[in-house]
């Protein structure tokens, strides 16, 4: 590994210790390092400060974490796959069908009194997600255009948006506040539950990502040339489509859709490490990820503390501004070409 | 050694045939060339023995065995591909790019070893590239990049090379010095090489076979001194306006028609740029006299409404200097672009001091 490499992941694993420390001790009430050091090794006492330290605070700090990071991998394999910077997740509409599923059987566990487990929730999640990425796979099937693809990905985001939005009106019932919060994407109210099952999930994906790497590498020259380099295309391609796929589901199932997170992030770190090889990008992006979205989540609290905005707002609000960067830069190498 | 063969195989897109009954072989340490019209299916051949497409009928053979039933990491390890379309990787400098023919030889994470990178410095020493080798890909000349191309298919340690149309994108200079290089690592490294070109001047100089596909499916393979007759390359192309000097290796644009208005008395060489230059103008002419061994002939045979002849080595005849002088007089203007005259050509000596008399010299 080169020495940049090495510095730049210490710096991300940095800013991640310390956003995780902020995100615990910052709220509506205030919690010092000390107590937490006192909570953990079980000499404290105060009941309330411990549980908002174990029952909200650090379940909610651990789901930006690891969802984030998800997040940003998933726009990254998005990216890798269709040779295209700004896909991602929330583009292709791939979140707002993993939204509308899980909206969807919510709603009818909610009303047939069915208690909703979280694995259940995730393979609703995944359901949709995978309904959406085919719907994208079938226009980009048909229209080579790139432009033409994001176009599609986000009237497909739209479609699914109204009618997740139309199944949340009519749903009427005291609990749907909740799905509407969650519909708008957020990481509060998971519970350590969830966190179990998001990790069992990760683990499992990790092993088949890390073989991913190499023929991701080799793609980036174009298909033809990863074939001539003994790339499996046919199996490479619905492997990076399922675990794209399964990450950006996961996410939606605990979190809600979360914009720009998968396209800001692969990005910076991309710039950020100088190199687009996978296999260094690929954990660089689940690092990037996790702090984005600690620092994201971090202002979502505090901005207009007692009241929370939702993820989403924030992420956009850094991650647009990133996305027409990165147009601007591709349109100046484009004409520095021709 | 026969390294790739194939027997009577139908190629093409799903159902459209494109070539039927192509049969070829290929060896060791040879370059065979495929030259042809735009579409008569050079790239759908290389692709086919690339097997990034099926044939639809028949098989192609690599060392004995039927492509198909390679596993895609052995068939990578004897294979290398060269594409015309560009590539764009993203933040990869020269030697990254080059390191992506070591792909079949890594392991499962895809991490270099010390033996890789040895590769990797002789392919990039082969092509000369040592310079540049950290350099954005994406910010190096058109002629650096298809030597860097060039220098992943070596690393790649192939037995056999696909070329297709290596040399689009480059002027004359870059042209020359990449096939340069492809012949000589053809013969170094004993690969097994078939390449597409555009440029038959070329084709004819650089490649050891040719294989020759005509619009109506048909082919045809051949040493060079085989296919490259006037008429043969004028059919291949349906060339119907020019024509093509087998000669010299190069075309000629159509040649003006009408009454000769400019009788251009030249010889070894200066003839060339003034006969050009008429038939820019769509001027017809009559060049005299030549012998046929003058640079200027071949020229003025694709360009000249009449060319005055005189058999090679000989004296230039009386009676060819009267016939000469017969043409002259019924044109216009004349030039002489030819400045020294010798014992072989005296007579057209006699010629210009006549069109001197006359005034029509320009």
């Amino acid at each position: 590994m080169k020495k940049r490499h090495l510095f730049c992941f210490i710096i991300l694993f940095l800013l991640l210790l310390i956003l995780f420390i902020m995100n615990l001790i910052t709220g509506s009430s205030s919690v010092k390092i000390s107590q937490i050091f006192a909570i953990f090794t079980g000499n404290y006492q105060d009941n309330i400060t411990r549980q908002i330290l174990l029952l909200i605070r650090l379940p909610r700090a651990f789901c930006a974490l690891l969802l984030g990071g998800a997040l940003a991998v998933s726009g990254f394999l998005l990216q890798s796959f269709f040779h295209n910077p700004i896909a991602g997740p929330f583009v292709l509409g791939i979140s707002s069908g993993a939204k509308l599923t899980v909206a969807f059987v919510m709603i009818f566990c909610l009303q047939q009194n069915i208690f909703l487990s979280s694995g259940a929730m995730v393979g609703a999640s995944f359901l949709g997600a995978l309904i959406s990425m085919s719907f994208v796979l079938l226009v980009s099937g048909k229209v080579k255009n790139m432009a033409m693809l994001v176009v599609s990905g986000i009237m497909i985001g739209y479609i699914c948006s109204a009618l997740t939005d139309l199944l949340i009106n009519f749903a009427n019932d005291a609990n749907i506040i909740n799905l509407h919060n969650w519909s708008m994407g957020t990481f509060s109210g998971t519970d350590w539950q969830d966190i179990q099952v998001i990790i069992m999930l990760l683990l499992i994906i990790i092993i088949p990502l890390g073989l991913l790497a190499k023929p991701m590498y080799a793609y980036q020259f174009g298909e033809e040339y990863a074939e001539n380099m003994g790339v499996n295309i046919k199996f490479f391609r619905i492997a990076l489509i399922f675990i794209s796929s399964l990450l950006s589901a996961c996410v939606t199932a605990f979190a809600g859709p979360i914009s720009f997170v998968g396209i800001a992030v692969p990005h910076l770190v991309k710039k950020l490490f100088g190199t687009a090889k996978p296999i260094i990008i690929l954990p660089a992006c689940f690092l990037g990820g996790a702090v984005f979205c600690l620092l994201c989540d971090l202002l979502a609290r505090n901005l207009f503390a007692p009241s929370e905005l939702s993820i989403s707002t924030v992420t956009a609000l850094f991650g647009a501004p990133i996305v027409i960067w990165i147009m601007l830069q591709n349109k100046s190498r484009k004409g520095r070409i021709s | 050694m026969k390294k790739l063969y194939a027997e009577n195989i139908n190629i093409g897109y799903g159902k459209k045939i494109i070539l039927d009954n192509l049969s070829f072989e290929l060896h060791a340490g040879e370059i065979l060339t495929l030259i042809g019209a735009n579409g008569a299916g050079k790239s759908t051949i290389l692709k086919t023995i690339a097997k990034q497409l099926r044939p639809i009928a028949g098989a192609v053979y690599l060392n004995q065995k039927n492509i198909n039933h390679f596993k895609e990491q052995e068939f990578a390890k004897q294979l290398a591909i060269f594409l015309t379309q560009r590539i764009e990787p993203e933040l990869m400098t020269c030697e990254d790019v080059v390191a992506s023919g070591r792909y079949p030889y890594t392991g499962k994470l895809g991490i270099l070893s010390a033996q890789d990178n040895i590769k990797i410095d002789e392919a990039l020493k082969l092509v000369h590239a040592e310079s540049f080798r950290y350099q954005d890909f994406n910010q190096i000349s058109d002629g650096q990049r298809q030597r860097i191309m060039l220098a992943r298919a070596i690393c790649q340690e192939p037995e056999v090379l696909l070329l297709d149309e290596p040399t689009s994108f480059l002027d004359i200079k870059h042209k020359l010095e990449l096939l340069g290089l492809i012949q000589k690592l053809t013969r170094e490294k004993n690969l097994a090489v078939m390449l597409s070109l555009h440029e038959l001047d070329l084709a004819q100089k650089v490649s050891d076979r040719i294989l020759c596909i005509k619009a109506n499916h048909d082919y045809q393979i051949g040493t060079p001194e085989e296919i490259f007759t006037d008429s043969y390359i004028k059919n291949l192309y349906e060339i119907e306006s020019g024509s093509y000097s087998v000669l010299t290796g190069s075309p000629e644009l159509p040649k003006p028609q009408g009454k000769p208005e400019i009788f251009v008395i030249g010889g070894a060489g200066s003839g060339i740029p003034v006969y050009h230059q008429l038939q820019r103008k769509n001027i017809p002419f009559i060049a005299g006299i030549l012998h046929q061994h003058d640079l200027d002939y071949p020229v003025a045979n694709a360009l000249a409404m009449q060319v005055i002849t005189e058999q090679d080595f000989e004296p230039i005849q009386e009676q060819t200097l009267q016939k000469a002088i017969i043409l002259m007089k019924t044109c216009k203007n004349i030039i002489c672009s030819v400045k020294k005259f010798g014992f072989l050509n005296e007579k057209n000596k006699i010629l210009f001091q006549i069109a001197k008399q006359t005034g029509k010299l320009c």
